[in-house]
């Protein structure tokens, strides 16, 4: 920068005007200084963090990290976790797929309605999402006498959280192939028929290879948000240990006990699980961008 | 030329009868009835938005008619979903399964049958591969979509449509995202697979000269009525309506007269007959090789010279006449004509219609 201002002073006219290599770059120093400050960011909101949590819970040795993993109660959090995922991932994942092909391919009346109510768990507060379950199944909700009567308990146990967490993963795999899939259009299925495939078979041999990638980004965040929960969970769960208690509740716990070595501990659980959905979401950004989402063609 | 011409003896493959289709508020088709001989290659040719596409999907069994049949070989098929058809459709942007090869895409209709109607693999493979040597593209068959040309897609999602074994074959402008050069390779190709094959086969074209070369009949649509159907000859020295004359070519539309069976223009006669039972007034319609260049005498009208430019062989003068509408004539002639010069010119050919048709 300041050679070429030199430069321009004493030999105007023998230096050649160097172009810039595009239009739309800045100079180097405003580049140089801006990507700094990305990095200084993201380290002391990212990596500063992450890092204390991985120090923090081998502070006491791997002893002491092992042995806060394999409490009863740890255990406990970590298989209800499991359970949970298991049952609202698919559901989601069935839900979603249903809902992006019926709104993508077919028009209907109350289409934009649908739309918009399966957007509004992104904008509700999670904590408003649990209160939801409360007031309908708590004792003093809408069903909870009956719910009594018959003998069947939701909220404060499995059931809740399972309710709760399938109501805040809702939106993501929907959100996802939406798009993606009015993108795609019909033509292809419609090759199918003529050749005299099922709607099935279509939908096997057809629709589902061409969303496959868009589908297992959305599965991948869906399942990180389905194990990290903790707003709406709270709300429905009644923290009894060893019962209803997830991951992020019993990290939660942990740490208001000041038992910060097992709180950190559980909560590297939670921040691997984060950093292999990075991953693995990076590389299918990198490799299928194109399938992943609609708008990202490359031809 | 390849199917008869007289309709006596030719089986009908499809009979399309009085078939209505209205999108929203829009009517696409008014009962529209047209018979299609087995074994013909027939050209549905219209302007955009005049219903030829939808009428091809109402056949597939793409799109359901509001009223009217679709018969297949004497059976009602307007009921039938489109896997029960037997149709092969091949699309204008080729559709083909893009995670799928050439020759998994080749075989998909065959291996989407029940298993007690699936061919055994090695007769599929064999298959496939005879498809693919018809469409020459042998060395192609574990290559993908993305891999190929346009040309060559537009290939496979042919023999894809062929394998099978359709009734009808429905392409629905199957050339319209090619080149010209490509579609003209294309277009002969396709004559001679028919040629070798004998499949029925309907296409959509806006392209004239494609549907005039290619087909055995061409059936001229416009906004979702059936103008003419006939053989590329016929549609062309016979058109019924100045619509279909205008869609078929350029045209010169003049003022005429009809007088002792002939027709006059400004006065002076032509060679045009009059046609029968038409009024006094008359529209003449004149192709640009049905005009001469003459000396100002005696022509039946003068007009000025716009612009001029040789191609081929033949010069192509730009002339505006007398209702300040530009039209082109061709002319052998060496002589070169400059911008503004008054020329005569001479009708020596022409479609007279009552200047009351439309």
């Amino acid at each position: 920068m300041s050679d070429r201002v030199v430069n321009a002073g004493l030999q105007p006219s023998v230096t050649p005007v160097r172009p810039p290599a595009s239009v739309v770059t800045e100079q180097r120093g405003v580049r140089w200084l801006l990507i700094a400050i990305a990095i200084v960011f993201l380290a002391l909101f990212l990596l500063l963090p992450l890092l204390t949590v991985i120090v923090e819970a081998f502070s006491k040795g791997l002893g002491a990290y092992a042995a806060a993993l394999t409490e009863p109660d740890a255990v406990a959090a970590l298989r209800l976790t499991l359970t949970v995922a298991a049952i609202a991932v698919p559901f989601n994942l069935v839900f979603g797929v249903v809902a992006a092909w019926a709104i993508a391919k077919f028009e209907f009346r109350g289409k934009n309605l649908l739309i918009t109510l399966i957007d509004l768990p992104f904008s509700v507060s999670p904590v408003v999402s649990g209160l939801i379950y409360v007031l309908v199944f708590g004792t003093q909700g809408l069903l909870g006498p009956w719910l009594i009567d018959h003998n069947i308990q939701i909220i404060f146990a499995v059931p809740g959280i399972v309710l709760a967490t399938i109501f805040v993963t809702f939106p993501f795999v929907a959100r996802q192939l939406i798009p993606l899939m009015q993108e795609q259009g019909t033509l292809e299925e419609e090759a199918a028929l003529t050749l005299g495939a099922s709607g099935w078979h279509a939908f096997w041999t057809v629709t589902l290879p061409n969303i496959r990638w868009g589908l297992f980004y959305s599965v991948l965040l869906c399942n990180a948000r389905a194990m990290g929960e903790f707003g709406a969970v709270s709300v429905v769960s009644g923290h009894i240990r060893g019962l209803t208690n997830t991951i992020p509740l019993h990290v939660e716990i942990l740490y208001n006990e000041y038992n910060f070595v097992a709180s950190f501990a559980v909560a590297s659980l939670l921040a691997g699980l984060a950093l292999v959905t990075l991953v693995i979401k990076s590389v299918l950004e990198w490799r299928y961008s194109a399938d992943i989402a609609a708008g990202a063609r490359r031809h | 030329m390849h199917a008869a011409t007289d309709r006596i003896g030719a089986s009908t493959a499809i009979q399309v009868a009085d078939v209505s289709k209205t999108f929203d508020t829009a009517a696409v088709l008014h009962q529209l009835s047209l018979d299609v001989q087995a074994g013909e290659l027939l050209a549905l040719l219209g302007p955009s938005g005049s219903g030829k596409t939808t009428l091809l999907r109402i056949i597939a069994g793409l799109d359901h008619p509001d009223s009217g049949r679709i018969i297949f070989g004497g059976e009602d098929a307007t009921g039938l979903p489109v896997q029960q058809r037997a149709v092969g459709f091949v699309f204008q942007h080729y559709a083909l399964f893009k995670h799928l090869t050439v020759a998994d895409n080749i075989a998909y209709g065959l291996n989407a049958r029940e298993r007690k109607r699936r061919p055994p693999k090695a007769e599929i493979k064999n298959r496939v591969g005879n498809l693919l040597d018809l469409v020459k593209l042998s060395g192609f068959a574990s290559r993908y979509p993305s891999q190929l040309s346009g040309g060559q897609r537009q290939r496979v999602a042919l023999a894809r449509a062929l394998a099978v074994e359709p009734r009808v074959l429905l392409l629905d402008e199957p050339f319209g995202a090619l080149d010209a050069q490509v579609r003209k390779d294309l277009r002969r190709w396709l004559r001679e697979i028919h040629d070798r094959t004998g499949q029925t086969t309907i296409f959509v074209t806006h392209d004239q000269d494609e549907a005039l070369e290619l087909s055995d009949r061409v059936a001229v649509l416009d906004k979702g009525r059936l103008q003419q159907v006939g053989t590329p000859d016929e549609v062309q020295e016979q058109p019924v309506s100045p619509t279909v004359l205008k869609f078929l070519g350029d045209a010169v539309e003049v003022s005429a007269v009809a007088r002792d069976g002939g027709v006059e223009v400004n006065g002076r006669a032509t060679p045009v007959q009059a046609p029968a039972n038409s009024g006094r007034d008359l529209k003449l319609y004149v192709r640009p090789w049905q005009i001469r260049l003459t000396r100002p005498d005696d022509a039946h009208f003068v007009a000025i010279v716009q612009s001029s430019y040789r191609t081929q062989g033949r010069q192509r003068i730009e002339v505006e006449g007398p209702d300040r509408k530009p039209f082109v004539v061709e002319s052998p002639d060496s002589v070169r004509f400059s911008v503004g010069e008054p020329v005569g010119l001479e009708i020596i050919g022409g479609y007279p219609f009552d200047a009351a048709l439309r």
